[in-house]
């Protein structure tokens, strides 16, 4: 199927000679959640920036539902609906009517029994004639939301949609993006909470320095480069690895009280029984022992530290 | 053409001046009284005619064009500074809309707004003098291009400017003495012949004689010197304007 988004070689270098984006090439499939994890200042903005047209690229092309931006922007930008970062709002307007606002700029007729349905779905609509500058924070995010929904677009790009949100709001944050790909929106989303995309995304694009590290599903990145560790803790301090257990790769840890194992869990024979068996021939007792599987942010910290 | 986008941008400006509509008013109906009690009824008296024209009546053109050029081109660049100040410029970035609809939307709105305020002073002096329109159709184109090119001129300043200082800087330098030395409130050849050169090369003086000319057929210079003013103001505003869209000059980097 033809991608809803495709960029192909975007490089951006700012004025000031700052190269944000090295060479992006990258597709969005119809109706996925697209994770763009970064740390600050990686080129996340910058990359969405310029396919929501705030900012020129300095290459490279872009098409969005088979448009591209810069030829056929009025087209391109139609589909898309853009959630920024940063609060800014018209502090002095009612929820509503921003809302509102948003719709027409992008063409669309007024249509107040949309605007309050998106209002209801976000928690809004009590708010709905309230000024923007009485609101939450928290608040002030679904109504920017809510404001990237009112043309009824078929991407949303979320620019680090929790930055500066609380857990319990989070959690419904990710209510309402669940809610909307049902619906059938293709979503992008920015974080640098790994535990965000691990909870959202379908798919994974790591961006450092400018370039993408690598794309691939969730569950593959997890299995390609996640390992399983199993630690045991042992009753006497050993002074090193015995002999009789060197093919198992050990890791000796806190003075000598912990043994680390690490192991591929996809792999046929995971030797686990065979380990304690050699255990307790070389006459190791065992006080306890735990498994811990490497989470993205342990292959997202390692994947960023390799390239530095 | 996203005729939806002109018309958003247009309502937004203008519901945004109602908020402060008492003050956007009262505020130049009691300065154009206060002009007609000091220049009309003080100086006035001393005066009496212009050209065969009371001293009060002769100063309303002025004192309109004043206010239409100040307020054209503060409110336009007041529009499009605030969303780059407050940082909401991104949704008309990532809006298909055209540049040419922005313009649209708040040159529209600014030109309303001083065309609104320009007719509130007309009726505020006809209080006090008699008025007479010789030429109401011109009279009204003058005071729509006027409008329209000082609200582009405004809305290029909102553009230029990044902080608040610079959006007062050229309504308070530029415009308001060279509306005030423009022959608002005399008639040139009372000038000694020197001034009189040095006032030809002001370009507000030829927008006032103009106006003026459609209410009392009086003028400085002649009409067609007025409308070729008028018309090279909108010409460079409307360049420069189209330029800074080519570019994406403080919008896009």
């Amino acid at each position: 199927m033809q991608p809803i988004i495709a960029v192909s070689r975007l490089s951006k270098k700012y004025d000031s000679g700052f190269e944000a984006l090295k060479g992006i090439d990258l597709e969005i499939a119809r109706g996925e959640i697209f994770a763009l994890l970064g740390p600050n200042g990686a080129g996340k903005t910058t990359l969405i920036s310029i396919i929501c047209g705030i900012v020129n690229a300095s290459d490279g092309a872009v098409t969005v539902g088979g448009h591209d931006i810069v030829r056929d922007y009025r087209a391109a930008r139609s589909m898309i609906g853009l959630v920024p970062q940063e609060l800014t709002t018209d502090q002095f307007e009612s929820v509503f009517d921003t809302v509102s606002f948003t719709r027409g700029l992008f063409g669309k007729a007024p249509n107040p029994t949309y605007i309050e349905k998106i209002l209801k779905d976000l928690s809004l609509y009590d708010k709905r004639d309230n000024k923007l500058r009485e609101l939450s924070g928290g608040m002030k995010r679904r109504v920017l939301i809510a404001k990237a929904l009112s043309h009824e677009p078929d991407i949303l790009f979320l620019d680090e949609p929790t930055a500066g949100v609380d857990v319990s709001l989070r959690k419904d944050m990710w209510e309402v993006i669940r809610k909307l790909r049902e619906s059938g929106v293709t979503i992008i989303l920015t974080t640098h909470y790994i535990e965000e995309a691990e909870e959202m995304a379908d798919r994974i694009g790591i961006i450092s320095q400018g370039r993408l590290l690598l794309v691939e599903r969730k569950a593959e990145l997890m299995r390609k480069l996640g390992v399983k560790q199993l630690k045991l803790e042992v009753r006497e301090p050993l002074a090193s690895v015995p002999e009789s257990l060197a093919t198992y790769d050990l890791e000796l840890n806190d003075e000598g009280r912990t043994l680390v194992y690490t192991f591929d869990r996809q792999g046929e024979r995971t030797r686990i029984t065979a380990l304690l068996a050699d255990l307790q021939q070389a006459g190791i007792r065992v006080r306890d022992l735990d498994t811990h599987q490497s989470s993205l942010e342990d292959i997202f910290v390692s994947l960023v530290k390799e390239q530095q | 053409m996203n005729f939806q986008a002109v018309k958003s941008i247009y309502m937004f400006e203008m519901n945004r001046w109602k908020r402060t509509v008492l003050q956007s008013i009262i505020s130049p109906v009691i300065s154009t009284s206060l002009y007609f009690v000091v220049f009309g009824a003080a100086i006035g008296s001393r005066i009496e005619t212009v050209g065969g024209v009371s001293y009060g009546a002769f100063i309303v053109p002025g004192l309109i064009m004043l206010t239409l050029l100040q307020q054209s081109v503060s409110a336009a660049a007041f529009g499009i500074y605030f969303p780059k100040f407050t940082g909401t410029i991104y949704e008309l970035l990532s809006a298909p809309v055209s540049f040419f609809e922005i313009v649209l939307g708040y040159v529209g709105a600014g030109a309303t707004k001083s065309i609104i305020l320009g007719v509130i002073i007309l009726a505020t002096a006809a209080l006090f003098v008699d008025l007479r329109i010789a030429h109401p159709f011109w009279m009204i184109a003058f005071l729509l291009l006027t409008a329209f090119t000082f609200s582009l001129i405004g809305f290029i300043i909102g553009i230029w400017a990044d902080n608040f200082e610079k959006l007062q800087l050229v309504p308070l330098l530029v415009i308001t003495p060279l509306v005030f030395l423009g022959g608002s409130f005399y008639s040139i050849d009372m000038l000694p012949p020197f001034w009189q050169n040095v006032t030809l090369f002001n370009p507000v003086l030829y927008l006032i004689s103009g106006f003026r000319w459609s209410f009392f057929e009086v003028s400085d210079v002649s009409l067609v010197w007025s409308v070729a003013a008028i018309l090279f103001f909108l010409v460079a505003a409307l360049s420069v304007v189209w330029w800074i869209f080519k570019t994406g000059y403080q919008l896009k980097s």
